[in-house]
């Protein structure tokens, strides 16, 4: 029986062509294991249609190879965008004072309403949402975006359509398809057969042409955006809002990096009249407080977002929140409150524009040899043209010869080939240095 | 304003939603171009439902495994309930022995290593980012070492998360909708509700307020709290939760042995809760895998909730052994990998940094003194209901009494033992139909008020 579930395996071609062959024999060393029982519990077939690792794993997994092939080389990680300065004190002294308190009959906590401190939701309510009606309670705390993407999926479940921008932050796809919306990949395209593509691009001001679009039920929309950086404008939002609202659509829109926008594009979908009847905001600490590693986010769902039988998403998604998930950490919480004080809001600032700094620099470095390039004023991505060239393959000579580790733009979809994301969070020393050999890349 | 305030009152009561409170109401009255006129339509209409339909719906279906479960998450609805009486009685000193939350302060060799971890996040040298979403190596390894030595569970068979909860749902996700699933009767609630969400179930039957199509496992007294194998159906995923919330009852290496044996014969997949493994008091298994043969059969879930009071900190993790494979010969460890990886984002490194302080030897010791003082409270609430009569189960193994309340309704008791005691309890039968008749005591509590609530018991049933 075991014998034959083996050559079951091998004879599979499908389950066999779409893992990545390097995972498999990096953590199966033995592939006798094989040979032992197999539960007959089917494999989730959702999950066979994911063609290989998480984007940004698949980035580090590059990056380690090349520096145990170059244990010299002085590895630049313009990458994942992982913030690297220390959180202003201000901030940690919060979350130390909370974790003394934990040792304390007074100040111990145990669980904590899943939705978040009422304390931590009024103050992003009022700080972050001041004139836009939104209110305490339509604020959901989190571990992140990227749970609360894939919360959202499992609120919304298979039987909707959904519509991405191209190209986009992985999770948006790798979830619509985990929760079986995506139907096959088409090899040809690189595209799911069931989600709809909204090409972005500078040939159409990264907005896309909605008189083209078809319907779909969500609308995922990043804005400013990872990875090409533009920040869209208010004109754009009221576009975007207006045709979500004639289709009948919900529009998750993602403004993990609001804080970075310099000019006066929306910081929120709520600042355009009507999003309230068709959006859900979804944001986070991490670009914003250097909180990658801490943990927090929230998600805004507003009373007035209605399903098409009239129930309010706000109760189911409370409802997810509730089973799935157990709140974010308290720590992480009282970190996240004194984020927006006025003095931690300010030292934030300090750092932000830190990076804003750091991606100047990289912009000259490509645009003083005419490379055409994009964002890097709205958002810490700089979004590199190599026209006719492959994405991944520039990536490679990138990192090979200089030393940086980039983001290939096919990574966020077929749209983004021929692109390169670099992030400029960095240590400004090593953002010079990345600037000097992104010159001599160039020339 | 009143048509409002009931809208807002009839969405409350058919959730555990306390938190919507007739806020932003007003809003909405002042887009209303005609407000008399329209108000006047709504007060013809009678129920809120109608009232929406004059509000601007999109077309996007709602998802109908959601609107399958039958009212707000169990222990939400017990905090509702808290609240209302609360306001009915604001001088009342309410007693929790409801929701099963840690009460003791955190010791100090482990916050002492998260405040270290959180200061040095404002250094140069001590600053990190995104940590690896698996968790830390570190961390990892220490719960390789401490738990599963000599079990043959390795560090990279570990994930460490942000609690039980979170896992089972990310647990859910991987399975997907096509598998069936079987549950302790009674059991936590999150197995079922995750289940109904992910799609894995039919609707609920009043009559036995069971949902189709999961294999409900009886555990009673009756039986020792051990199903019957033999009339169970084979179902693809089987939840087992021992030390088991909420009847306390620790399985036996006989009975792991067999369920064991079950799930190799019949193929499934064990997902075994072991968050209350260090409360046991005899020698019981504490792991899945001190059975022979369980990595290739089973999924271990566990948590530091209980275990080091974070209820609030949140960190836990579930070991997916490299053995276990799906029935095409893919492991479902790498299936896994890929959800943590897309889905979640690891747990905070704070909490992660008190985590690796909970498994040196002085973590271990200061964690078993407060993990003694709940067992001590444990002994005093058995005692208590034992010389009151009652037929009481648990409360060995697990911080849980599971008190026998024969031919009563469980919300009935709880309501009388709230009313009347104020105190806060879990009704059985929000665990499962197995549940109903029986009360759940969980033992968390600052020693004056378990006392306290005892001697209450005493004059309530005395």
């Amino acid at each position: 029986m075991y014998y034959s579930q083996h050559l079951s395996c091998i004879c599979m071609p499908h389950a066999v062509l779409l893992q990545p062959k390097r995972s498999w024999s990096s953590s199966h060393s033995n592939a006798g294991k094989r040979l032992g029982h197999c539960t007959q519990v089917p494999r989730n077939v959702n999950l066979e249609k994911l063609r290989s690792g998480y984007l940004f794993p698949e980035i580090s997994k590059r990056e380690s190879e090349h520096m145990q092939k170059n244990p010299h080389a002085s590895l630049l990680r313009l990458g994942i965008g992982d913030t690297t300065e220390p959180i202003p004190d201000i901030i940690t002294l919060a979350m130390v004072e909370h974790v003394r308190g934990l040792s304390t009959i007074l100040g111990y906590r145990g669980y904590g309403a899943e939705q978040g401190n009422m304390a931590l939701r009024k103050a992003i309510a009022e700080k972050l949402y001041q004139d836009m009606g939104i209110k305490a309670d339509e604020i959901f705390v989190s571990d992140g975006a990227q749970c609360d993407i894939s919360r959202l999926q499992m609120l919304l479940g298979p039987n909707v359509t959904v519509a991405v921008q191209d190209p986009s932050f992985p999770a948006y796809i790798d979830s619509s398809v985990i929760v079986g919306r995506a139907g096959e990949l088409e090899e040809e395209t690189g595209k799911y057969e069931n989600i709809i593509y909204m090409n972005c691009g500078p040939e159409n001001n990264f907005f896309p042409d909605l008189s083209t679009t078809p319907r779909t039920d969500i609308i995922f929309f990043c804005s400013p955006n990872n990875p090409t950086g533009h920040a869209a404008s208010r004109q754009q939002l009221k576009q975007l809002v207006a045709f979500a609202k004639a289709n009948g659509s919900i529009i998750i829109y993602d403004s993990a990096y609001a804080a970075y926008i310099t000019d006066e594009s929306p910081k929120s979908i709520f600042e355009i009249p009507g999003a309230k009847e068709v959006a859900i905001e979804i944001s986070s600490f991490s670009k914003f407080a250097g909180f990658t590693g801490v943990r927090l986010g929230w998600s805004v769902v507003p009373k007035e977002l209605l399903y098409s039988n009239g129930f309010p998403v706000i109760k189911d998604f409370n409802r997810i929140v509730c089973t799935c998930f157990n709140g974010a950490s308290n720590i992480a919480q009282a970190g996240g409150l004194a984020c927006l004080s006025t003095d931690g809001y300010q030292a934030l600032r300090n750092v932000i524009d830190y990076y804003m700094e750091n991606a100047n620099i990289i912009v000259d470095a490509f645009s003083s040899l005419g490379s055409n390039v994009y964002g890097g004023t709205n958002a810490p991505y700089i979004w590199a043209h190599f026209p006719g060239l492959s994405s991944w393959n520039v990536f490679s000579e990138i990192l090979e010869k200089t030393n940086i580790v980039t983001v290939p733009g096919r990574g966020f979809g077929p749209g983004g080939e021929q692109y390169i994301r670099v992030s400029s969070f960095g240590q400004r020393e090593r953002i010079i240095e990345a600037s000097r050999r992104i010159k001599k890349f160039l020339r | 304003m009143s048509l409002m305030s009931n809208l807002s009152t009839s969405m409350t009561s058919s959730s555990s939603s306390a938190f919507l409170a007739p806020t932003s109401f007003n809003s909405r009255t002042q887009r209303v171009s005609v407000p008399v006129k329209s108000f006047k339509i709504c007060k013809c209409v009678s129920t809120p439902l109608e009232q929406q339909q004059t509000d601007y719906k999109t077309k996007v279906p709602r998802n109908s495994n959601i609107a399958k479960l039958q009212a707000g998450y169990l222990f939400p609805e017990v905090a509702r309930r808290r609240a209302a009486h609360l306001l009915k009685y604001p001088n009342a000193q309410v007693i929790s022995l409801g929701i099963g939350d840690t009460t003791e302060p955190i010791p100090d060799v482990i916050t002492s290593a998260m405040a270290k971890r959180s200061q040095a996040l404002s250094t140069l040298e001590g600053y990190s980012g995104y940590g690896a979403e698996q968790g830390e190596k570190a961390l990892r390894a220490a719960l390789a070492s401490t738990f599963y030595s000599n079990l043959g569970i390795e560090e990279d068979d570990i994930f460490v998360s942000d609690g039980a909860k979170c896992d089972i749902g990310r647990l859910q996700v991987v399975f997907g909708s096509n598998v069936t699933m079987a549950v302790q009767d009674p059991s936590y609630p999150a197995y079922v509700d995750s289940s109904v969400i992910m799609g894995q179930t039919g609707q609920f039957q009043k009559d036995v307020e069971k949902y189709a199509n999961i294999e409900y496992m009886r555990c009673t007294p009756e039986n020792g709290f051990f199903p019957d194998l033999s009339t169970v159906a084979r179902t693809d995923i089987i939840f087992f939760c021992s030390p088991n919330n909420p009847t306390g009852a620790a399985a036996t290496r006989e009975q792991l042995t067999q369920l064991v044996q079950f799930a190799k014969d019949n193929g499934s997949i064990i997902v075994y809760d072991s968050a209350y493994a260090i409360y046991m008091s005899d020698d019981s298994p504490r792991s899945i895998f001190e059975i022979p043969g369980a990595k290739e059969v089973a999924i271990e879930t566990a948590s530091f909730s209980k275990y080091a009071g974070f209820t609030g900190v949140r960190l836990g993790w579930t070991v997916v052994p490299k053995q276990l494979l799906f029935s095409d010969g893919f492991p479902v460890a790498k299936d896994f990998n890929r959800i943590v990886c897309t889905c979640f984002n690891g747990a905070s490194n704070i909490a992660q940094a008190g985590g690796l302080a909970c498994l040196l030897p002085e973590g271990l010791e200061a964690m078993q003194e407060v993990i003694g003082f709940y067992k001590e409270n444990t002994k005093i609430i058995v005692g208590a209901f034992n010389s009151l009569g009652f037929k009481v189960y648990g409360g060995q193994n697990a911080p849980y009494v599971w008190v026998h309340f024969p031919g009563q309704n469980s919300w009935d008791v709880f309501s009388e033992i709230l009313e009347k005691t104020h105190i806060v309890t879990t009704p059985g039968s929000g665990f499962g139909p197995g549940g109903e008749g029986f009360i759940r005591v969980s033992a968390f509590g600052h020693r004056e008020n378990v006392l306290e609530a005892c001697r209450r018991f005493q004059q309530l049933y005395n």
